[in-house]
């Protein structure tokens, strides 16, 4: 319970920072709001000059984009801070987490918060709410259960893609870049429709790093669409598993990282 | 003339260090390549194997070069002048006996040409053998390419340099370098290729220099546009070029007073 | 939660850490902290020092769990810095000079209150603390400036009261006074004295200043290449070397040079061989035998007696091991 007082302090005066320096916050809110304004932009060029796309229409992929970027955003609003573990371990900054009373893990998550990001969960929020208008859904208790289970499973998901991003810097300190190919890379893979993925996506983003689990799957489930051959129809369900699992791979590269930087860094 | 040879190459070794970075880029960018070639190829069958003028393989060479110019074509707003002129370090610049935008610009070149060797070349090595993409049949477009692709590179650190001496006026440019990165990557075909924009967003994006970074380059090396076109595509980065350089120059020249004026 | 106070604050056994680095294409081992055993009693104000790359940092991040030991074993306040780390932070204090515990774009007095509640101090603990930090590390007239803002002297205050405010039974000083100008340390190290006979916090602290050393610490502890080559006072140090003194004198006339003192060697003169400089072995001659000497050839005016520099002593005791 102390420990919670202590994170709550950090986030708030966190908080407080940001929205001291008005015009510069004001600014990152305005290009945030940019930056899922022109990813939005990129699915629908595309669909624009296409009717259709791997059993999706526009309307549909809406719906995917916007689950997909709504969970992205959240998660990327509490945990995107696990980006900066490389400035960290350069600066010395982490040995400093060592000399405080709480696990390392929260107090990197909870460093810092990043509230220009809730500029794009606008955008992705605002996708979710077009989808599910323009879209035939019928509504139904296990509809919105559907939904609210996709949403809470893909946050989970995409945070558990930040921790397990950390965790393997401990090994790639200037190899930043390959962790973004799976995180970025991912939520890119997130708005798109899985069916139209070769093999190796398919394993890398379908099940590995369970992607399309965190919006595809679901919205296939929840409009009843014909999905691809290596899905069956109730799969969009098991999101919380796929969000499980990648907290499992989250955990143990934590971990992993955490021992070899003591045992093998310095 | 030396010196600028010199900063070129000095550019091109700092860059020789980050060897594991240049590694995280090259899986980065194959990632991507393959997640575009799943969503891109899905269009281009569902539109009956030709979408704007690509085929298959077309699609697969715009994606592959694109994929691999990625880490010499600047599409993040972030440059070492800005921060020169933020902690004010450029004032060191101006002492030395060298024109100061012509300075930045040869090491940022330097840093991309690099680039082609441990990302660019292997991106597209890697797109050809899991994919396999179109090559231009004319030979005159491999010189004609390698031109353009150069020039892509040159007027991506011209405009990039504007960005940065905005910081001579503004306080801060972060908001500057974040809307550049935003705006850039889509208007210079990074994600969909310009072809596919609705009219009125083609005609937004050619008002900008971004497709000259990528999308002309591309479209000339892969050989989508040949003969005349393919020259009047590289005629139109000179445009580019001679139209960045020149506002560089203004803007370094104005900054430099502003800078003599208020003491640093 | 009750915390052993007997025993020692440190013990290694045997302590060692190796580290595997690329050295071009081949990899190889380096050993950074080799065979160290050390006892520290509560209390005691330890000075350890050694060269850049001797193994300071190492043995600092190996007691406070950092780092996990390659051999030996390692208690700091009679828990195992790798397992009970958590608690470990509770007892420990650590002032880095080099890197900042604060929150840089934060007033000092939110960066202290943050502080009090990652160690869960209570409400009057905290003000009370706070209080007394405030008034004796002098940061009343910069508590609510940003940490960005401060100069290097007012931050590294802050920085201290940052590191003792949850009241550490051990604090550990890693260059606390690089960059200070004279004043600055002089504030530091009078804190640290006050600290230390008010709470009787036991203190370990790594420098390049030789005068933090000589006013802080009661005993020192000097390694090279990872392994302690003394242990004692600092009296003691300059003993092992069996390093001169040296003997000033002013004469009454110009004199030439005195080159032929019984145990003692010429160093040189001065405006015209008015002043000497005469260096003596005090293993094999005193003082008082040297000047009985002395005052056979010549008329002295004035005398003193200079200590041999630390710096000194240790680069001899450097020298003479490689």
């Amino acid at each position: 319970m102390a420990d919670l007082a202590a994170y709550r302090a950090v986030l708030a005066s966190r908080i407080r920072a940001q929205r001291s320096y008005r015009t510069s916050f004001v600014l990152d809110l305005a290009s945030s709001l940019l930056v899922g304004f022109v990813e939005l932009a990129e699915v629908w060029v595309v669909f624009h000059a296409v009717t259709e796309l791997g059993g999706l229409d526009l309307a549909a992929v809406v719906l995917v984009f916007g689950l997909a970027d709504l969970a992205f955003s959240l998660a990327d609003l509490s945990f995107g801070h696990c980006d900066t573990l490389p400035t960290y371990l350069r600066a010395g900054t982490l040995d400093v987490f060592y000399l405080r009373p709480q696990p390392l893990l929260l107090q990197l998550i909870t460093s810092d918060i990043s509230l220009r990001r809730l500029a794009r969960a606008v955008v992705g929020a605002a996708a979710l709410g077009v989808g599910l208008a323009v879209n035939d859904v019928a509504w139904s208790l296990a509809s919105v259960a559907l939904i609210v289970l996709a949403l809470v499973s893909g946050i989970a998901t995409f945070a558990a893609m930040f921790v397990w991003a950390a965790g393997a810097q401990f090994y790639l300190i200037d190899g930043a870049e390959a962790t973004n190919a799976f995180v970025y890379g991912g939520r890119y893979a997130a708005t798109q429709p899985a069916s139209v993925w070769s093999r190796p996506l398919v394993v890398v983003f379908g099940f590995f790093f369970p992607m399309a689990f965190t919006a595809y799957l679901p919205v296939v489930t929840l409009l009843g669409l014909p999905g691809p051959e290596w899905m069956p129809t109730w799969l969009g369900w098991c999101a919380p598993v796929a969000a499980l699992w990648a907290w499992v791979l989250a955990l143990l590269t934590w971990r992993a990282g955490v021992r070899h930087y003591q045992g093998g860094g310095g | 003339m030396r010196t600028y040879l010199r900063l070129f190459v000095a550019g091109f070794r700092r860059q020789s260090t980050y060897r594991l970075a240049a590694f995280g880029g090259l899986v980065a960018n194959t990632a991507f390549g393959l997640l575009k070639v799943a969503l891109l190829f899905a269009a281009v069958r569902t539109s009956g194997g030709e979408l704007a003028g690509y085929d298959v393989a077309m699609m697969s060479s715009y994606i592959w070069i694109s994929q691999g110019m990625l880490g010499s074509v600047n599409l993040t707003g972030r440059t070492e002048i800005a921060d020169r002129i933020r902690t004010g370090d450029v004032a060191v610049d101006f002492l030395r006996p060298l024109d100061v935008h012509l300075a930045s610009v040869t090491t940022e070149v330097g840093r991309a040409v690099f680039a082609l060797i441990p990302r660019g070349i292997p991106s597209v090595v890697i797109g050809a053998l899991l994919v396999g993409m179109a090559v231009p049949e004319d030979p005159w477009a491999y010189p004609l390419g390698a031109v353009s692709l150069l020039l892509g590179i040159v007027v991506s650190a011209t405009t990039v340099y504007l960005v940065g001496v905005s910081g001579f006026w503004l306080l801060e440019t972060r908001g500057v370098a974040l809307l550049y990165m935003v705006v850039s990557g889509f208007l210079a075909g990074l994600f969909v290729p310009i072809a596919l924009f609705p009219d009125w967003l083609r005609l937004v994006a050619t008002a900008t220099p971004f497709p000259a970074m990528m999308m002309y380059p591309v479209d000339v090396l892969s050989g989508r546009v040949g003969g005349a076109a393919a020259v009047g595509l590289v005629a139109l980065q000179v445009l580019w070029l001679v139209l960045t350089v020149a506002a560089g120059q203004l803007a370094t020249r104005a900054g430099r007073r502003r800078l003599e004026v208020q003491g640093g | 939660m009750i915390t052993p106070t007997i025993g020692p604050i440190i013990e290694t056994h045997d302590l060692g850490r190796d580290f595997r680095v690329r050295d071009g294409l081949r990899r190889r081992t380096v050993v950074a902290v080799d065979r160290l055993s050390i006892r520290v009693e509560p209390g005691e104000a330890v000075g350890y020092i050694g060269a850049n790359g001797a193994g300071k940092s190492t043995t600092i991040k190996l007691l406070t769990g950092i780092l996990m030991p390659t051999r030996g074993t390692v208690a700091t306040c009679g828990l195992r810095p790798m397992a009970d780390r958590r608690r470990l932070a509770r007892e420990v204090g650590v002032v880095f000079g080099q890197r900042t515990q604060l929150w840089w774009d934060l007033p000092v007095r939110d960066s202290l209150r943050l502080l009090a509640s990652i160690h869960a101090l209570g409400r009057v603990a905290e003000r009370e603390r706070t209080d007394e930090l405030v008034e004796r590390l002098e940061l009343a007239e910069f508590l609510g400036t940003p940490v960005r803002q401060l100069s290097l002297g007012q931050r590294m205050r802050a920085e201290v009261a940052a590191a003792l405010l949850h009241s550490p039974r051990l604090v550990i000083l890693d260059e606390p006074t690089i960059g200070l100008d004279v004043l600055s340390k002089q504030r530091l190290r009078e804190f640290l004295i006050a600290e230390r006979s008010r709470h009787g916090t036991t203190l370990l602290l790594t420098t390049h200043d030789m005068g933090d050393v000589e006013r802080l610490c009661d005993r020192i502890l000097l390694v090279d290449r990872g392994s302690l080559v003394y242990d004692g006072t600092l009296a003691g140090l300059s003993r092992t070397v069996g390093a001169e003194r040296v003997l000033v004198v002013d004469l009454a006339e110009p004199t030439p040079d005195l080159a032929d003192v019984p145990d003692t060697r010429h160093l040189g003169s001065e405006a015209g061989g008015m002043r000497q400089r005469l260096a003596f072995d005090p293993e094999s001659t005193t003082a008082a035998r040297v000047l009985a000497s002395l005052s056979d050839r010549a008329e002295l005016v004035d005398l003193a007696v200079e200590e041999p520099e630390i710096e000194e002593i240790v680069r001899r005791i450097y020298a003479s091991r490689r």
